[in-house]
This record gives C-alpha cells, structure tokens and sequence, in this order.
C-alpha cells in the first residue's frame, strides 16, 4: 500500500511537472512591495505580474541580485535578511537573517558567492550562493579598529568584490579566489564620507560618491598601484550645497560611452564627467536634486528621478545635446527606473501611487499599469549578466 | 494675581491642544516619518545611513535639542532641515511620538 501510494505521489509529482509549461526567465522581473515585505514577479513581454512572494521582511531600501542562470533572486532586506526566491516556482528556497542592519550585495563573477554589505555590525559577509551558508566574514574596521558602515559594495573581474568604508573613509578590494580566505587590499584616506559607490560596466573604474566633500574616490582596478585618485575634485567649490532629502543613488550612473553622467548631491544638476580625462565636461540643470540617473541601454537617453520634494517628477535628458527633452508627473513618489533589457520601455515605481508604471521610451506615453504595494525598486533579469548590478 | 496664576495654569494645555496637528495632517506626518525619514534612518526608523530613532535611542536626548534636530538639521551631517516642510509643533509632535514608538 505503502509502495502505491508513494507511486501515485511520484506520478503525481510528474503530471504536475508536465503541465507546468516551460519557460524562459529573460523577460522576468522582480518589485519590490516594500510596505508588505513583498515581491511581485512580472513579465515584460506580456506587461504582467505573474504572482507573490511573501515573508521577507523590511524591504525598505531592499535590493537584489540575480543568479548567473536568471532564475533566483538574491534580495537584500534593510533588516539584515538574506532571501533567495524562485522566480519559476515563485517562492522562497533560502533565507538567512546576517545581520542587524544592511544596504545590499553583489554577487561574483563565476556566480558562486554573494556579498552582503552591512551597517550593523559594519562589513561584508560572504555566502554560498547554492546554499546560503558563511563563506567568509570580513568586518569594517579602520586603522584605530573603530567600525565603519560598509556602502558601495560591487563585484568586480577576478572573483573580486569592491566596496567602501563610510564613517573611515576607505576603499577595500577583496579577491575572493580562494573564498574563505579573501585576499584584502586597503585603500586608506580616499576622501570624507563615501556614501554609494558604482562600477564601470566593463568591470574597471569603481567610482565612490563622497558626501562630506565635493568629488568621487576613483580607482582603476586594471591599475591597482596606482592607488585611489580623486575626481571632479571641488566640483562645487564656493557654491552652498542645498540640504540633501534623500541620498542619490550610484548604481544606475549612466555611463555613455566616453561620457558618465552622475547625480550632483545637493544641487539640481547632473553632473557631465569626461570618462577620458575624468574632468568635468558639463553639467545640465534638472528639476530637483537627482537620486538615480539611468541610461536606457541604447545610452541615446538618460532618465532621471528626484529626491523629496521633487519625487514626483521625471525627466528625460537626450545625451547628444544634454537637454532635457521631456519632463511629466508619473505618479507620487517615483523611487526607481528600470528600462526593459533593450530599452524599449521604462518601468516606474510610484510608491504613494501603490503602482508601477510601463513607458514607451521613444514616444513617452503610457502603456499600462500594475498594482504594488509601495512599490520601491525593479529589477530585471538581464543584470544577471551585468558586472555591477 | 489669581486671573494670572489660573492664566499659567490654563496655558501649558491650551498650547499642547495647539501643538497637536489635525487628524489628516497626523497621518502625513507619519507617512513623511516613515518612508522620508526612512530613507536614511530605515522604515522601521532601526537606523540605517542615518541613527536609530527608537525610543530607547531618543529617551536620553533632551526633547528641545530633538526637535532643533529636525527643524534645522546638523550641520556638518547628512541631517538635513526639514523647516520647510514642518512647522515647531509639528516638530515637537514628532518627537513625543518618536519617544513613544508610534511611528
């Protein structure tokens, strides 16, 4: 009896397999539902969320990385959770709580290990991305031993993960080879307060975004001797910096080519850097003080969103001329942009609006709308294959 | 003498009924605590960029200090002010409700 029923559970088990239709995950995605501790997974081919996965805790500022296969999601809570979720099957296989306090993570180059950055207490922690079990511990201690909020945290060619010291002002590179045993190099002094950091997408030129001085902490990493450079250094001198509402964002800086467009902090200006000389190449007004400044993949355009109050309102910049060529009002509290993997269309998060928005990205109208609990970031399943994101 | 001692009596409650904001502009104010102060200070106001402003961080911070900290910010620190959008009462509500843990 024993034996039957097990054969009816396996032959059940098979049925159900095959009526599962077969699918891709290059037109997935995952939101954010950072008021229900939430992801909604969604399609872009047919523009449609195709189900939830609850139980993740505070999403507020939750990010996420993808497997190297594009089926699991790596979503990094603000509350120190780790959850790997099953974008086929749409729920939770893996879920550590690492921390007390954390900002996000990368995964590495041959997809084995993810990375958590931490604010409490203060470092990375590595785990293995089939299992979520620690690989390695690395706190975020400066000279004197004092802990330090660890922002900025990228992968990097070479199994390597980059990533930066907020309250000691460093840049650490860790090449995580052999994993347990991490090589570190320390780049002391590279500037007061870096607060988000980004990497070029051929894996190059980590740039960190410095609040408590003008400038970005920038470091070659084909050329590691030459130490950590200062860039657009004083870009601001002399001029009052306006109070700053929400911290811009440094993942999404645009880099065009020869051109990487960044988001002044406190100034309503993106900020035009030559990628040749690292020198200022101009500067374009915009509504408010930008938070991310996104590329579409085509890099013709250049989306932005603002920080509060201007946080309903986003603007397009044609990168040719560097002007501004559209402006509108999604919604309230637009917090993030994500264009489709060739650029066709944007989606939007209007958080206050419990809505994501889809537009086309040429002609700017509105195609279709789909409900979120305030909605925060979108992610879509090509940054599986982008360093850095 | 007694219209003024019961004037000072009268007072301290008459301000506290000013100070407290109208029923919908509470709910802004908290929608505004929690997802703008959260940004830094995280939703669930644990810390983040920003220190925590749970109760048990704030109950030894004198109250005016908290409440000079959100109108004019601190200079020198990502704390911005937040004078334009708050009024001194308002303020001062955010604080009691901070120290309470009702946000």
């Amino acid at each position: 009896m024993r034996l039957l029923s097990s054969l009816f559970a396996a032959l059940f088990l098979l049925q159900g397999c095959a009526n599962a239709p077969l699918r891709g995950t290059g037109d997935l995605g995952v939101v954010i539902e950072r008021g229900a501790g939430r992801v909604s997974i969604v399609e872009t081919s047919g523009r449609s969320v195709l189900g939830q996965v609850e139980g993740l805790g505070d999403l507020s500022h939750a990010s996420l990385n993808y497997s190297r296969d594009g089926r699991y999601a790596y979503v990094f809570g603000r509350d120190g959770g780790l959850t790997k979720v099953d974008l086929l099957a749409m729920r939770i296989v893996g879920r550590v709580m690492q921390s007390g306090n954390s900002i996000g993570g990368a995964i590495s180059q041959d997809g084995r290990l993810v990375a958590v950055a931490n604010y409490t207490p203060g470092g990375i922690k590595v785990f293995d991305a089939a299992t979520l079990e620690l690989v390695a511990d690395v706190p975020a201690l400066d000279e004197a031993g004092r802990p330090s909020k660890v922002v900025g945290l990228v992968d990097a060619p070479g199994n390597r993960f980059v990533w930066s010291l907020f309250e000691a002002g460093e840049i650490w590179v860790g090449d995580f080879r052999t994993p347990a045993r991490p090589a570190l190099r320390k780049y002391r002094h590279v500037g007061k307060e870096p607060y988000d950091a980004m990497i070029t997408a051929d894996g190059r030129y980590y740039l960190a975004g410095l609040f408590g001085e003008d400038g970005l902490a920038m470091l070659d990493l084909w050329n590691p001797d030459a130490g950590v450079v200062r860039v657009l250094d004083g870009y601001g001198r002399g001029e009052q910096k306006l109070p700053v509402y929400k911290m811009p964002h440094l993942e999404g800086w645009a880099a065009t080519g020869n051109e990487l467009l960044v988001p002044a902090v406190g100034r309503h200006e993106v900020l035009v850097v030559d990628q040749g000389s690292w020198k200022e190449a101009g500067r374009i007004p915009v509504h408010g003080q930008p938070v991310f400044v996104v590329a579409r993949p085509d890099n013709r355009q250049v989306w932005v969103n603002f920080a509060f109050p201007h946080n309903d309102t986003v603007q397009v910049i044609d990168v040719p001329s560097r002007k501004v060529v559209h402006t509108f009002k999604p919604g309230k509290a637009v917090l993030h942009i994500e264009f489709t993997p060739r650029g066709e269309h944007a989606w939007l998060s209007a958080r206050d609006d419990h809505k994501v928005l889809i537009y086309d990205s040429e002609r700017f109208d509105l195609l279709g709308e789909l409900p979120a609990d305030s909605p925060s970031g979108i992610f879509f399943t090509h940054r599986a294959h982008r360093t850095g994101l | 003498m007694k219209l003024i001692v019961a004037l000072l009596l009268i007072m301290p409650a008459g301000l506290a009924l000013a100070a407290e904001p109208s029923e919908a502009r509470q709910k802004e104010i908290s929608h505004l605590v929690r997802q703008d102060c959260g940004s830094c200070h995280g939703m669930s106001l644990a810390g983040g960029l920003g220190l925590p402003l749970r109760p048990e961080a704030l109950h030894d911070k004198p109250k005016e200090s908290l409440v000079a900290t959100i109108l004019y910010g601190r200079p020198g620190t990502a704390m911005p002010p937040w004078n334009p959008f708050l009024t001194e009462s308002e303020a001062e509500w955010i604080v009691e409700m901070l120290l309470k843990g009702q946000f």
